[in-house]
């Protein structure tokens, strides 16, 4: 069997699953007889499905989109501050506009996103790109200290309740009518696919990028704001899920190489067989009751992260 | 030799428990002296424990910018003990059995911490920032284990145990004091007495081992104290991340030297009065709810990305 | 002496040392001569207990290397290693000072003080003895780090190429200093040197490395040359 064909083919199996494990049983019988079984398949089952697919498949093209811009590979958007700065957003716009609708949220989340985008960029452009790990490291830092301002702004606005729904991501609370913004972020990845070429030239750096007459600038605000947005819908809706943009485009470009046009369909669907997969555990590890699905991947991605970390240099293609 | 600079500081973590004893209060001395005297006992012993903790780790990992917790040791402890309790159940537990669980984990961690951190220090040609990044995800990945295992221990009072694994100094569990108070000092008088040893093992390994030094003998003992101070000081307070970080960097700066002596003595006093004076200000003066570990990590996290970057530069 | 005796040695999975056998004659300069690679450093920081040999047996004097306690051998023998990787927020005095701490551990009497101050001056660093390292030029450094294995006061002193760094003035001056520890202070002075000139001048003994006849391999094992 090819190895192409892993990926769609857990995608389909694991779907299947999901829409069949939870706190009520329900058979795959019980969908065309039973219409209450039909009505939560539709309302809580589907919906929760898809948000999950797309979350995933579309931090882990953020991911490989942000190691492009900042040209190295141990960083994600969750972990260097895009993620904190979406939360940090959305606690603004709770203190200032309480009920603001959904959007207004998400606007503001995917401004703060960007600015703190913006200052990591900075900060790792100025860095010898000779020190992977030291652009990595910084960037973990800077995403702490941008979350503990996040935790002080919370502490003293009493939203401090709130800071866990952003922080740690979950999927228990996705039902019809509450999740479909996430389709803008599905189209945002569908439509940085279509700069895929230009976001594998900016990863050979700013020489190759403008000696090939890319306009260098505007392509890295491109992939910026394509991450802020991706980054920020995720976190007001199902909130931060860590280590998918990071590990997923590493091991799919250890096996396909880096070039984005070829590659970013995979990253997308092991992206989102990787959520998938843990959501799942983090359903059936202590049922009838759930996991945050952010808790399940810590784990999962930080032991992967190690694994990258210590592995025998990758081979070439 | 920088003994007017370690009086000034003395005179300043003077002033500081001073307030913290007085500012605000209503009732009289008898109230006051248990009530508040316990916990700023607890603050004192707290700010000792990470204060040595952190010198003594940066030395034998020559390195300023590691720190025991951003290295994991306080997230490890922690998992260690949610382990404990998943393992042996029971928040209702009784003082003998809590001791003797605190005393358990305080064992496993230094076997622990001793083969985990003992194997990436004698590394010889590591690379730092590596090392530094395999901390960083290790103690993710100990905070992501020890909430899955408080979720698999009872998914509704999870919360519970989460309240453990964030700092705090307002709360301080005191049950223990009398036993931490023992540990602490124990330990910080080992390290006073090894702190020519130490100036010793700050010089590198080739040159330690020429001047009859065991740096791999020393690193092990090192990597004891140093488990015993964090199991300590997270039991009473829990994790504070950039603590360590931020009052050994500061305390470079007011004594500038390679003796261990004096900086030993200086970082311990600068943490008293971030502990101290910061909480009185914090909590007496300013009122603010915010709690003091929110703000230090906040500036903490600012004085390591300065440290990382200077570092880089160079 | 330093004995030397069927010591064999890998550097990752290289063999650079195979099978040796030398003895290092006291009170004397003996110079280690040869091209990169040949295992002259290597052979150094064996003596000094740096690294543990594969196989083989070293002694000094009556003492086993890696058997008798290191902080005895630290009385008896210093290295100075190639490139020391020395903190730089030390003064000179103070990185001279260290260089007695065997003797004293942690706790310098006059006499610790006097022998520092004794080092300073023969290595003539007494305008920099105030300075922070990491404001002195290379080849200052050199000869504080020099002063430190100085101020040892041991028997047996290890040099890995002590000439880095130095220009010729200084070279001559620090190849000088070494015959007057070795006639005037009984030392025994083991030195890497890359300049066959030095070694022909100053130093007692030579043991030559070629290309042909590497350290490393049994056939040309260690020639002792007489000067």
């Amino acid at each position: 069997m090819s190895r192409r064909l892993i990926a769609p083919l857990a995608l389909v199996t694991l779907s299947i699953l999901s829409l069949f494990v939870g706190v009520t049983e329900i058979g795959t019988g019980d969908v065309l007889r039973d219409p209450e079984a039909r009505a939560l398949m539709l309302t809580s089952r589907l919906p929760r499905l898809f948000a999950v697919l797309i979350t995933g498949a579309s931090l882990a093209i953020a991911g490989a989109i942000m190691q492009m811009l900042v040209r190295n590979r141990f960083v994600e958007p969750m972990t260097v501050g895009t993620g904190q700065g979406a939360a940090l957003g959305v606690l603004i716009v709770t203190i200032a506009a309480p009920g603001a609708p959904l959007l207004v949220q998400m606007t503001l989340a995917a401004a703060t996103a960007f600015g703190t985008s913006l200052g990591f960029l900075a900060i790792a452009h100025r860095m010898p790109p000779s020190q992977p790990f030291l652009v990595a490291l910084v960037g973990l830092i800077y995403g702490g200290i941008i979350g503990a301002g996040v935790t002080f702004v919370a502490y003293q606005a009493d939203l401090l309740q709130y800071i866990d729904i952003w922080t740690n991501g979950e999927f228990s609370g996705i039902l019809q009518g509450r999740y479909e913004t996430l389709w803008l972020a599905a189209a945002v990845a569908g439509l940085a696919y279509l700069a895929a070429d230009q976001f594998s030239i900016l990863g050979m750096g700013r020489t190759v990028s403008i000696g090939l007459g890319l306009n260098y600038g505007q392509v890295m605000l491109f992939g910026l704001a394509a991450v802020s947005l991706v980054s920020a819908m995720t976190v007001t809706i199902v909130g931060m899920i860590p280590f998918v943009g990071l590990v997923v485009p590493n091991i799919v470009s250890r096996i396909m190489g880096d070039d984005l046009r070829r590659t970013l369909p995979q990253i997308a669907l092991s992206g989102a067989v990787l959520v998938l997969g843990a959501d799942i555990l983090a359903r059936v590890l202590r049922a009838p009751y759930e996991m945050p699905v952010g808790t399940v991947l810590g784990i999962m991605g930080a032991a992967l992260f190690l694994w990258l970390l210590y592995r025998p240099a990758p081979r070439v293609r | 030799m920088f003994a007017r600079r370690l009086t000034f500081l003395a005179a300043g973590l003077g002033l500081s428990c001073l307030g913290y004893m007085t500012i605000g209060s209503r009732g009289g001395w008898d109230f006051l002296l248990p009530f508040r005297g316990t916990r700023l006992a607890a603050l004192l012993l707290v700010a000792v424990a990470v204060s040595t903790s952190t010198i003594l780790f940066q030395t034998i990992a020559r390195n300023r910018i590691l720190t025991p917790s951003i290295m994991g040791f306080d997230a490890l402890y922690l998992l260690i003990l949610s382990v404990s309790v998943f393992l042996l159940g029971g928040a209702g537990l009784s003082e003998t059995s809590a001791l003797a669980r605190f005393l358990v984990s305080l064992g496993l961690l230094i076997v622990a911490s001793v083969g985990l951190f003992g194997t990436l220090l004698l590394q010889r040609r590591e690379d730092v920032m590596r090392m530094l990044l395999t901390g960083v995800v290790l103690a993710t990945l100990f905070r992501s284990l020890s909430s899955l295992i408080a979720r698999m221990i009872d998914p509704n009072e999870y919360s519970t145990i989460q309240v453990a694994s964030y700092a705090r100094f307002s709360r301080i569990e005191t049950d223990l004091l009398g036993l931490s108070a023992v540990l602490i000092l124990g330990v910080v008088g080992i390290a006073w007495r090894m702190r020519h040893r130490l100036d010793i093992l700050a010089l590198g390994r080739d040159a330690a081992i020429n001047l009859g030094e065991n740096p791999r003998r020393r690193t092990i003992e090192v990597l004891i104290l140093v488990a015993v101070l964090v199991a300590v000081s997270t039991a009473f307070v829990g994790p504070i991340a950039f603590l360590g970080l931020l009052v050994v960097s500061l305390a470079h700066l007011v004594t500038p030297t390679g003796s261990h002596g004096t900086l030993l003595v200086s970082s311990s006093l600068i943490a008293g009065i971030a502990l101290v004076g910061g909480q009185t200000v914090l909590e007496r003066v300013l009122g603010l709810s915010t709690p003091l570990a929110v703000l230090i990590d906040l500036l903490g996290g600012l004085v390591f990305l300065i440290l990382v970057l200077k570092g880089a530069r160079r | 002496m330093i004995r030397i005796t069927d010591l064999s040695h890998n550097l990752g999975t290289s063999r650079v040392l195979h099978g040796i056998d030398l003895t290092i004659p006291k009170g004397q300069i003996t110079a280690l001569i040869g091209p990169n690679g040949a295992g002259k450093s290597t052979l150094l920081s064996l003596i000094a207990r740096l690294d543990t040999p594969l196989s083989g047996r070293i002694d000094v004097d009556e003492l086993q290397v890696g058997a008798c306690p290191t902080d005895v051998l630290a009385r008896r023998l210093a290295i100075l290693p190639q490139t020391p990787e020395i903190a730089p927020r030390l003064s000179v005095a103070e990185l001279v000072g260290f260089g007695r701490y065997p003797h004293h551990k942690g706790r310098p009497t006059p006499e610790d003080r006097a022998r520092v101050s004794d080092a300073i001056a023969l290595l003539s660093l007494d305008g920099l003895a105030h300075r922070s390292l990491d404001t002195l030029s290379g080849g200052q450094r050199q000869r504080a780090l020099l002063a430190m294995t100085v101020a040892q006061d041991t028997d047996y002193l290890l040099l890995d190429e002590p000439l880095n760094n130095l220009d010729i003035a200084a070279s001559r001056s620090l190849m000088t200093l070494l015959r007057r520890l070795c006639e005037d202070f009984g030392r025994t002075v083991v030195v890497v040197l890359h300049d066959i000139n030095y070694a022909s001048r100053y130093a007692d003994w030579k043991i030559l490395s070629t290309p042909s006849c590497p350290l490393g391999s049994r056939a040309g094992a260690m020639q002792l040359v007489w000067r």
